[in-house]
């Protein structure tokens, strides 16, 4: 039997296996191929010039600029929509009072979950023209409007959220955050609802109000989704580049004056715009390491023994 | 204005960068290498007073054009011209948005069409396309009588200049097509009903300004989000005071050329723009529409833009409205530049490729779109200059058409342009945006400015990895 089904199972793996090495693990292979070189993108020809790329990186102000901004972000982001997400989940969840029926979720929670849910559905571009009405730069932006008329911002001199050196970066996390929470409170109210009962209603037997319930009972218990959701949300703010690239000014995003620069976008100008290829293939690997790193240490620190209910 | 388009097209470059980790990259390369089609070689007809440039009559001709912002109503127009001369040739046209996706296998299989207006995103970069030797030297069609005079070479009915961005090398194998001159905007309506005067002086700008502002009216806006838009007039005013030598100083990358006192004064006067509170409060973080409309919705009375400010805002534009451009204002009194001289330059391009089955009849297309003709037909269709003289002085539907006009032949030879940080030097543009934009943001100095774009400039000019130009005028 055993021999009859290895080609079998040979047959249906063949294709896909075939179409994974042609289009994911090729590509790599090349990018890594290109990083040693000078391509400029539109010919067949090339030099190769060893570790030339990588040692040209380590000189690289904007470069380094960029990479200090997405760990900013890195640290930033996922913590923050991990905070916000767990926090409204509990509260949809298990966050309002208990009565004969049990524990249940704040009034209307229904209504708040697609409410919260719904930047989710939102493509990038979307959200991208979204933020520019909001943080316009003049009196007519949603923010800078409702700033003016309660008098905290002087009319001739609005805020300049996206132009502003200083408020620029904490502007994309705001971003970033508004779009990622739903999701994610949807992922841990998912989560939530696998934890039996019993173990909320023995806790509240046990006089415990909801801050103890929530730190004993629903974050241990929720570990390995959380640990899961801290790897999702590392590589989204390892990219960041339609945002950068539509929100932030100057051509291609980054500004003002490279304040804003992601590795994504700084990439994509080298190759697109310069014609150095083989530079932003250079910056891709290295982008490609630090995701990878991210993925190890984050689910090193975080694995531990599972717990069973 | 097409890198401006681009920016717009958010999710082209998303899906770009998707390209840039996949594999098409290398695709590209290989389909570069793969093409090379058994060519037929072109077709030929007798040459003839009527046909100079030796067209086959009953050659089918394969036109394809860009259908951006300008539309393709213009070239149908110069295709029913091409049909009565030649109405046994059977004209084909494709109007496309995805030029580089429709032509890329055609051009690698060697049967690229006979003519294409390559523009927009999608756009072959026109010096790969020289330099993979896909183009037609232009100069028989240059040098060929021109539709209207038969005495005078098709070469010289073009306006000044226009032919020195498609030239490599000392051939021209880019024709662009499209005339673009930049200056100051005011709505000569607003001005003419509160009496004001559009300033030639810097000095009469400063009158000028605060009665504006007292008038509740911003004197000046810009698009500060892409600061290249502000950084046209700072360097019109570099050129204006400092001259021809200055620029082409500038942009040949010769040491400390930015730290000259015609710039150091250019900076200050625009630094008086915003020292003075005459700049739209909230400019610095306009894009280049919201900066347009604002200066439509009559919150300022000045906009620094180019020619095709009138047909991208065509649908916002108040009735009534009289949008009209003026040359930057004279720095000082000793400018070495009148004040008449303008930045302008040749845009939107057409090419022939020299692979085409009919190159005679692709090149004689181009001869009839630089006939009066064609030319008028183009400015009444899409409110814009060609590079034919005189292409517009009939065309009097547009104010904006009409003193861009007036302000491009006043110009004569004065012709300002720039090209190392506009688009030689791609790291240079990067960093004299940013340069801009502090400026305007207050943060920066004149000397800050100067200090940034003057080094900038040296990293270019030391990186052996940077392929140089260079221009002598």
């Amino acid at each position: 039997m055993n021999h009859r089904r290895l080609p079998f199972v040979a047959g249906f793996l063949l294709v896909p296996i075939v179409l994974y090495a042609m289009y994911v693990v090729s590509p790599f292979v090349q990018t890594v191929f290109y990083s040693f070189t000078d391509w400029g993108g539109f010919s067949s020809e090339q030099n190769f010039l060893g570790l030339g790329n990588y040692a040209a990186l380590l000189g690289d102000e904007v470069f380094q600029k960029a990479v200090l901004h997405n760990a900013f972000l890195l640290v930033l982001m996922p913590l923050t929509t991990i905070l916000i997400a767990l926090f409204l989940a509990f509260l949809l969840n298990v966050g309002g009072r208990s009565d004969s029926a049990g524990v249940r979720g704040v009034r209307g929670s229904g209504t708040y979950k697609v409410v919260l849910f719904f930047p989710q559905v939102l493509s990038v571009a979307i959200v991208v023209v979204l933020f520019q009405s909001v943080f316009r730069t003049d009196g007519l932006g949603l923010l800078n409007a409702t700033l003016i008329k309660l008098g905290l911002v002087d009319a001739a001199r609005p805020v300049q959220w996206f132009s502003n050196p200083d408020l620029v970066l904490w502007c994309l996390l705001f971003v970033m955050v508004w779009s990622g929470v739903g999701f994610y409170m949807v992922l841990f109210s998912a989560a939530m609802r696998s934890i039996p009962r019993e173990v909320y209603e023995a806790a509240l037997l046990d006089g415990a109000g909801r801050a103890p319930t929530f730190f004993r009972i629903t974050l241990p218990l929720l570990r390995d989704t959380v640990s899961v959701a801290w790897v999702y949300l590392g590589f989204i703010a390892l990219d960041g580049f339609a945002l950068v690239t539509g929100l932030t000014p100057e051509s291609g995003g980054g500004g003002p004056n490279h304040a804003s620069e992601l590795i994504s976008n700084v990439l994509y100008r080298t190759a697109f715009s310069q014609g150095k290829f083989g530079y932003a293939c250079a910056m891709g690997v290295a982008l490609a390491v630090f995701s990878l790193l991210l993925a190890v240490v984050q689910l090193r620190v975080t694995r531990r023994e599972r717990i069973e209910y | 204005m097409s890198s401006e388009i681009s920016r717009r097209h958010l999710l082209s470059r998303a899906a770009a960068l998707a390209v840039l980790a996949g594999p098409a990259a290398g695709l590209l390369s290989a389909c570069a290498g793969g093409g090379g089609g058994p060519a037929t070689g072109p077709v030929t007809g007798a040459k003839s007073a009527t046909n100079p440039l030796g067209v086959a009559a009953d050659a089918p001709l394969d036109v394809v054009i860009f259908n951006g912002g300008l539309g393709e109503d213009y070239a149908k127009y110069d295709e029913s011209l091409y049909s009565k001369a030649f109405p046994n040739a059977k004209v084909s046209h494709t109007a496309t948005q995805k030029i580089s996706d429709l032509l890329q296998p055609r051009f690698a299989n060697g049967n690229p069409p006979d003519m294409v207006n390559d523009s927009g995103d999608g756009q072959i970069s026109p010096g790969t396309l020289v330099n993979n030797n896909a183009l037609t030297d232009l100069a028989p069609l240059l040098d060929a009588p021109s539709i209207d005079d038969p005495n005078t070479k098709v070469r010289d009915t073009l306006l000044p200049g226009s032919l020195d961005i498609g030239t490599y090398n000392g051939k021209v194998f880019i024709l662009n097509y499209n005339y673009t001159v930049y200056g100051l905007w005011y709505n000569a309506k607003l001005f003419r009903d509160k009496g004001w005067q559009p300033p030639k002086t810097w000095a009469e700008f400063k009158e000028l300004a605060p009665k504006i502002k007292a008038a509740g009216i911003a004197p000046f806006v810009h698009a500060g989000k892409y600061p290249y838009y502000i950084g046209v007039p700072i360097t019109d005013w570099v050129a204006k005071l400092g001259g021809q030598k200055l620029s082409v100083d500038i942009d040949n990358l010769v040491p400390g050329a930015w730290r000259n006192d015609a710039v150091t004064a250019a900076l200050e006067a625009t630094l008086e723009l915003v020292h003075n509170g005459w700049v739209l409060a909230g400019s610095e973080g306009m894009s280049h529409t919201e900066s347009q409309q604002a200066f439509l919705d009559g919150k300022a009375a000045f906009i620094p833009v180019g020619s095709w400010f009138e047909n991208e805002m065509r649908k916002t534009i108040p009735p009534g409205t009289e949008l009209t451009v003026i040359p930057m204002p004279s720095l000082t009194d000793h400018d070495a530049l009148p004040y008449g001289a303008v930045r302008a330059e040749a845009s939107e391009p057409f090419v022939v490729p020299s692979k085409a089955h009919n190159v005679n009849g692709g090149l004689e297309f181009l001869r009839i779109m630089l006939s009066k003709d064609a030319a008028k037909k183009y400015a009444e269709l899409t409110s814009s200059l060609s590079i034919v003289k005189g292409s517009a002085d009939s065309v009097t539907t547009s104010t904006a058409l009409t003193s861009a006009n007036r302000i491009a032949t006043a110009a004569g030879d004065n012709i300002i342009h720039f090209r190392s940080f506009i688009d030689w030097y791609k790291p240079l543009r990067s960093e004299w945006e940013a340069a801009n934009g502090e400026l305007m943001a207050g943060r920066f100095t004149a000397k800050q400015w100067i200090d940034k774009v003057q080094a900038a400039s040296d990293k270019i000019a030391a990186d052996k990895s940077v392929a140089k130009y260079h221009r002598d005028k």
